[in-house]
């Protein structure tokens, strides 16, 4: 997976025209982190929240800004200093990571605003927006 | 790829009929387990990466191979499906076994099974409405309780009462038993849905969508009843008939916010005429043999005023003569009220007014908002419209629902208008009192 995505006009700044093209034009990537979901319920309320989630994805997709995700298994090992191997859990259920996204949007300000659309705040989740590091900065 | 709604608790009933089949009746709850596990997988996934091609053999098969999983690691600590015990037991019989189970026809086999199961004599029939709900339904014990409009804790009693039950009897209902056992079960079954139905369609939840939601699964797994030889019976096709034609005019009932039955053109124009056609084929079919049953007479009426274009036309003549069959096979007052309705519209109001006053057991309804908005509706047409009022309050006062406190305001307004246009201004009368 390449970090560095740059809209060809940054790496060659357009003389004639104003910062914000510039900006608009200026894409980068972030990880959104969904912690803290609990996949529990009814039958109902379970099918509803997975269609709740799929309209968001689908929006995600329209939009453009959706890179792929994957969910994550609830369980798993934990690899110590000491090279000691444990069975999770890694975190308390709030805060536990359940899968993650990367999308590609402007700024921090945006993937922000992309992670208000969420569905998991319905279910007691939560999401960590987080920047991909660039290699060309 | 698009789900249906409720998909999710069809697919759940599904699953643990099978799995039930698999861990026997006594392990119930492990069987709830997987399907609840089997649904958050799908959820989890699903929710990424969209819904699979085939959504339900996906479910399946997760929860055929947790169900594997478990049996492998519990076989020795737990008792799992006696008449099984040797196919779990060694490894190479195990999971063909189990591929076995989770096929599309032994599926249908386990829900019919289940619902045969949760139909015993030994639990009410409020029990096993709410087992159906719960265990084939894939309804949760809340909403279990919202659809019967019961505290969540009394539900979870309930329930609970009724698994032990189940659990006790160690063992899943046997199809291939004898005849006699299975057509009396079949009846219990049969008497079941036929309330589950009810509670849909006359029930006194606020929500229509619950409410239809209620009346359609009735009628699935009614159709389910169809499928197999064992209930695949004249009066089975009866009742499905029934539930069809009442279904069809669901639309207009709900909309019209409850009324006093199909008594409204405008109600008429919303039915759903293929369910219609649908339940006449039904009844078709249902006319074999040489008992009549309650269903068969119950599908009969309804048949008359679906076949009926306008309310005018229905042959009251006919619709009387069924209810006083029916009433001759189950004596109630509620039969006698909608009885006495037929008749008015046969001869007139003041024969119905003679036969609602005479109702035995009339007691019964003393809380029955429809029986007063029925006397209620015969005093309009006699044009006493003081007694109208009065009755039509009577039923406003006992209305359970917003809806038929709507139906019945609506009522009381008309009756009003009537008497202000008219200038009647009779006496009160004293009335037979039922408090």
């Amino acid at each position: 997976m390449c970090p560095l995505r740059v809209a060809s006009s940054v790496i060659v700044p357009k003389q004639s025209h104003a910062s914000s093209k510039q900006e608009t034009d200026y894409m980068a990537e972030f990880v959104m982190l969904f912690r803290g979901d609990q996949p529990q319920g009814s039958a109902d309320q379970m099918q509803k929240r997975m269609q709740r989630w799929g309209e968001w994805m689908k929006e995600l997709k329209a939009q453009g800004c959706f890179k792929g995700g994957q969910p994550l298994e609830r369980g798993g090992q934990v690899v110590t200093r000491q090279k000691t191997i444990t069975d999770g859990p890694f975190a308390e259920a709030k805060d536990l990571i359940g899968g993650f996204m990367l999308i590609e949007v402007r700024d921090l300000a945006a993937a922000s605003e992309v992670a208000k659309g969420c569905p998991i705040f319905d279910s007691g989740g939560f999401v960590e927006v987080r920047p991909v590091m660039q290699m060309n900065m | 790829m698009e789900i249906s709604e409720q998909f999710f608790r069809r697919e759940a009933g599904r699953m643990v009929s099978a799995l039930t089949r698999l861990f026997g009746v006594h392990n119930l709850a492990l069987a709830e387990d997987v399907v609840q596990d089997s649904l958050c997988r799908a959820l989890e996934v699903w929710k990424f990466q969209g819904v699979p091609d085939n959504p339900s053999a996906w479910l399946m098969t997760t929860a055929k191979h947790r169900a594997l999983d478990l049996l492998r690691r519990e076989r020795t600590a737990r008792v799992f499906a006696p008449d099984l015990g040797r196919l779990l037991e060694t490894e190479w019989s195990l999971a063909p076994s189990v591929s076995e189970l989770f096929t599309e026809h032994a599926i249908k086999d386990d829900l019919l099974r289940m619902m045969f199961t949760c139909c015993a004599p030994e639990l009410a029939e409020d029990v096993q409405i709410a087992l159906i709900l719960n265990i084939l339904c894939g309804f949760s014990v809340s909403e279990t309780a919202g659809a019967f409009l019961c505290s969540q804790a009394a539900m979870e009693k309930r329930l609970q009462r009724g698994k032990a039950s189940l659990a006790r009897a160690r063992a899943l209902f046997d199809m291939s038993g004898g005849a006699v056992a299975v057509a009396e079960r079949l009846s219990a079954v049969q008497r079941a849905l036929y309330l589950l139905f009810n509670e849909g369609y006359h029930g006194a939840h606020p929500e229509t969508a619950v409410r239809s939601e209620l009346c359609a699964w009735a009628l699935r797994l009614g159709a389910l009843l169809l499928e197999h030889p064992a209930s695949e019976l004249p009066e089975t096709y009866a009742l499905c008939a029934l539930l069809c034609l009442h279904a069809a005019r669901l639309p207009g009932r709900l909309d019209a916010a409850g009324n006093l039955g199909p008594l409204d053109d405008r109600a008429r124009a919303a039915w759903d005429r293929e369910l219609i056609a649908q339940g006449l084929q039904l009844l078709d079919r249902s006319a074999t043999g040489n008992r009549v049953s309650e269903y068969h007479l119950e599908a009969g009426i309804a048949a008359e005023h679906a076949a009926a274009a306008r309310t005018a036309d229905t042959d009251w003549a006919r619709v009387v003569e069924l209810y006083d069959l029916l009433l001759r096979l189950r004596p109630s007052p509620v039969i006698g009220l909608n009885r006495a309705i037929a008749l008015s519209q046969r001869d007139g109001p003041e024969r119905g007014l003679d036969a609602l006053h005479g109702l035995e057991q009339r007691e019964r309804l003393a809380s029955y908002p429809f029986y007063f908005a029925a006397l209620g509706d015969l005093e309009q047409r006699a044009l006493r419209l003081e007694r109208a009022t009065n009755h039509f309050s009577e039923a406003l006062a006992l209305a359970r629902n917003p809806a038929e406190r709507r139906f019945f305001a609506q009522r009381l307004a008309e009756v009003g208008a009537l008497a202000q246009e008219k200038g009647a201004t009779c006496p009160p009368l004293p009335e037979p009192s039922l408090r």
